[in-house]
């Protein structure tokens, strides 16, 4: 029952996530507001801070988030980096508090396989539904000519068609 | 038939889907703190800044945990039935006092009742983060080992309390031993 929730949560938060990308785009350039002296220490910071998901707010990088929580755990990812530590290091420590919800690329395993694994599913199921139509589409039409009796059928209603105006036109003519 | 049957269906399968969604508390992030041991911290005393205190200090004894500050709105909701569940000497507690000002906490705790046999002061917040904290108030349950077995993240309730917190501090307390089979079966029901 976890495992399900788990993923069904997943899965919720990444059509969020999708659904808001556009937006979020534009947010990571304006917010790489330096905050200590060395730009390349900030710049690595930075880059861990968008892999790392603000938990209060939830569909934002700690990187782009001005939440208190998420000033707090960038100024720790500073003093990790600072202290030597690398990228893997740094989200291994938020993991182990924070759990996988912290990052913000949900990982490959087999409570979010159906996250990965499930838009393709659809895409194929799809796309096998489509072909399936398009199939018997084709089936249902009839190349053949038609017999004596099918061109026969056709001539007759053709025939009531096409005297049937003019039987029309006169009677409308008639009239005053 | 297949035509009027398969828009039903998608209509049921998203149903289904989007009903789920519903129960799910997408800020109740789950834990991957339960059944590991509690982070140490030692941190100084809300009444007593000169003392330091260390959770190390509370081996052997089941006790709950509280995240709290005084500017936590959320926090004066679920104060009263910490204040009550202290009287009846029902489990002891002990604040994390998160972020927050001594003197405003010392203040508000003045106003509101003490609950706590004592709390320890997290001005930066680093021993919340090393607990996991995102959100205030939040509710550790820690056993006689120090391994953290229970969590609640947000205002505790009445119910939560009655369900969970306390049927979980019961099998705590009656062995030293409590398997975790037993434990999760405990959670599994309060979390239903």
């Amino acid at each position: 029952m976890f495992v399900i929730k788990h993923s069904l949560a997943l899965l919720y938060m990444s059509l969020t996530v999708l659904v808001l990308l556009a937006g979020v785009q534009s947010a990571v350039a304006k917010d790489a507001v330096p905050m200590s002296e060395d730009p390349e220490m900030e710049a690595i910071v930075n880059e861990i801070s968008d892999e790392l998901r603000c938990l209060v707010c939830q569909n934002q990088t700690i990187a782009d988030s001005h939440a208190e929580l998420a000033v707090d755990l960038k100024n720790q990812v500073r003093d990790m980096v600072k202290a030597g530590k690398t990228q893997d290091d740094i989200v291994d420590f938020m993991v182990e508090r924070y759990g996988d919800f912290v990052r913000y690329r949900p990982p490959v395993k087999p409570s979010t396989y159906l996250l990965w694994v499930g838009p393709f599913i659809l895409l194929f199921v799809g796309i096998a539904l489509l072909m399936r139509n398009l199939g018997k589409r084709k089936g249902s039409t009839n190349d053949k000519p038609l017999n004596d009796e099918e061109s026969q059928k056709l001539k007759s209603i053709l025939e009531a068609n096409l005297v049937a105006p003019k039987t029309k036109n006169k009677a409308e003519g008639s009239q005053p | 038939m297949i035509r009027f049957i398969m828009p039903l269906v998608i209509f049921i399968v998203l149903a289904v889907f989007l009903y789920a969604g519903l129960s799910l508390k997408p800020r109740e992030v789950p834990s991957p703190f339960i059944n590991k041991s509690a982070p140490d911290f030692q941190l100084q005393k809300l009444d007593n800044m000169n003392e330091l205190f260390s959770n190390k200090d509370l081996l052997g004894k089941v006790w709950l945990l509280n995240v709290w500050a005084s500017w936590c709105v959320a926090c004066r909701q679920e104060h009263p039935l910490l204040v009550g569940m202290s009287r009846n000497g029902t489990v002891p507690i002990y604040g994390l006092n998160y972020k927050d000002a001594p003197s405003q906490a010392r203040r508000w705790l003045e106003e509101h009742g003490n609950p706590y046999e004592l709390s320890v002061v997290d001005y930066e917040g680093k021993v919340g983060i090393d607990y996991g904290v995102y959100g205030v108030p939040e509710t550790f349950v820690i056993d006689k080992q120090g391994v953290i077995r229970h969590k609640v993240i947000g205002p505790l309730t009445r119910a939560e309390l009655r369900k969970c917190v306390l049927p979980v501090v019961e099998a705590l307390e009656k062995s030293d031993q409590v398997s975790v089979a037993v434990l999760s079966e405990v959670r599994e029901a309060c979390s239903s």
